[in-house]
């Protein structure tokens, strides 16, 4: 694998000026990645990239404002640490970044529902060109990786690092598919069909706020209006309208910020499809400002700014 | 005009200070027939809207929201409403993937002189809000439909991405 080893002599060349570097490792089994924070040239042996590397590693960058920290990033990372330092919530000169040219990466859930037995615990995972050969409980399971690409994978029009101080691979041309078809299956169906879905998930949410802890533009912390007392914007009572009011908090924060990492919806531990309200969200950004989140340095998120005439906005007279 | 033989329904109004509720007084005052349907809540300037107001109202029951501000170039604020008008849209064009009838809400710019035109808004929305009728609950009402959900929300429905894989 020389796209490791260029990534680690990278690494190493600029190791001595930073606070750490943060990777992936192998987490709890061969099928699980971990994040991993260089500190030494130790830990770099543990390093992994590659289809298991899911993580956003954006989401950690604003804990360690003021210090300079290298991150490893894929095509849509990127995305997600421009947006930071869009908004100057993380400055360019402490953050050094080794981009990586992605392949695209797996989803679990795709992974467990591909496999004949609940993988509880994988015993080893062999990465092919185009396969993955899992084996569980002494049964091994090869899966084209093409099935069990991420969602997001399969309309990724990034692949590449957008901004990065080193760029890992090969450059891509990428063919990205032009839209999800869940996503239009469900946009297509009726208003009544649509709230009796959400009342369902939301009546399955357990409000763990997993969704907004994996996601890298959340990032007021303690300061959540989810999670205050005063003013109480989401009561303390389970109920499917207080779950939703939450996703709708997640949502409008997000507006013309969300880089569609996907982070969201595979933190999730009780599957809600959360990105269906984010990409029909960022949708209509797009239509509207001409807008995508992370897609190039010094942009203004849309609803920071205004133009006194807006081409597309309708003056709605009655 | 009374709310006659139909049921009053809940509609939720967040006007400006200087514009649309100076609009609403001067309806008052010309003593225009309105709906009474309408709960006004008046806030300093349309810029002042969190559009999670208006989805919160949506959520705890309210039937309908409507939101008027100063016409855009006329806030007393010079910029207030320019903002509140590129979030409001978002919000429009957003909750249609949330099943909630984007009808049930409205935004619109009534200046302190155009009683008329309030009268004009207010009579529009509450006809359309009363065609669309109570807006469902998000919540069940009962103890059977709580049931109901919670053995639905254990299957576990899912989206038609997880439920199969694509090839």
């Amino acid at each position: 694998m020389s796209q490791l080893d260029d990534l680690k002599t990278a690494i190493k060349s600029r190791l001595g000026e930073l606070e750490c570097v943060i990777g992936w490792e192998q987490g709890y089994d061969p099928l699980h990645a971990t994040p991993l924070f260089i500190r030494s040239e130790a830990d770099l042996d543990r390093l992994i990239i590659g289809p298991l590397a899911v993580h956003n590693l954006a989401t950690y960058l604003t804990g360690w404002k003021g210090k300079k920290v290298g991150v490893v990033v894929k095509g849509c990372d990127s995305r997600s640490v421009i947006e930071l330092m869009n908004e100057k919530l993380v400055s360019r000169d402490d953050v050094v970044i080794f981009g990586l040219c992605c392949d695209g990466v797996v989803s679990q859930r795709k992974i467990r529902a591909a496999l004949p037995a609940d993988p509880g615990f994988v015993e080893s995972v062999e990465i092919g060109a185009d396969s993955l050969k899992v084996t569980v409980a002494g049964q091994a399971a090869t899966l084209r990786l093409a099935d069990v690409q991420a969602d997001k994978c399969l309309v990724c029009d990034t692949p590449d690092a957008i901004v990065s101080d080193f760029l890992i691979g090969k450059a891509h041309t990428p063919a990205p598919a032009p839209s999800l078809k869940c996503q239009d299956e469900f946009e297509a169906k009726s208003d009544a069909e649509k709230f009796a879905f959400w009342q369902e998930t939301m009546g399955r949410c357990i409000r763990c706020y997993a969704c907004r802890n994996a996601c890298p533009m959340c990032v007021c912390r303690d300061y959540c209006i989810a999670t205050s007392r005063d003013p109480l914007w989401v009561s303390q009572e389970n109920l499917p309208s207080e779950n939703m009011m939450f996703q709708m908090i997640h949502v409008s924060h997000l507006a013309g910020r969300c880089t569609e990492c996907g982070e969201c919806e595979r933190a999730c531990p009780v599957d809600i499809p959360l990105m269906l309200l984010r990409r029909y969200m960022n949708k209509q950004v797009r239509d509207v400002f001409k807008h995508e989140a992370g897609k190039a340095l010094d942009q203004t998120p849309p609803l920071l700014t205004f133009k006194v005439e807006e081409e597309r906005i309708n003056e709605r007279g009655w | 005009m009374p709310a006659q033989d139909v049921r009053e329904l809940r509609i939720v109004g967040f006007l400006c200070n200087w514009c649309s509720y100076g609009g609403a007084d001067t309806a008052g005052v010309g003593r225009f027939t309105q709906p009474t349907d309408l709960r006004i809540i008046r806030v300093p300037c349309s810029g002042r809207i969190d559009p999670l107001f208006i989805v919160r109202a949506l959520m705890n029951g309210a039937d309908g929201v409507l939101v008027s501000g100063c016409h855009p170039r006329d806030c007393h604020y010079a910029e207030g409403n320019f903002y509140a008008r590129r979030r409001l849209e978002m919000l429009k064009r957003f909750l249609p993937i949330t099943g909630i009838d984007e009808r049930r809400f409205e935004y619109t710019w009534v200046s302190a002189s155009e009683g008329q035109r309030w009268q004009h808004v207010v009579t529009e929305f509450t006809r359309r809000i009363h065609e669309l009728g109570p807006a469902p609950s998000f919540n069940p009402k009962s103890d059977v439909d709580w049931n109901a959900l919670a053995v639905k929300a254990s299957q576990g429905q899912g989206c038609p991405c997880h439920g199969s894989i694509q090839a």
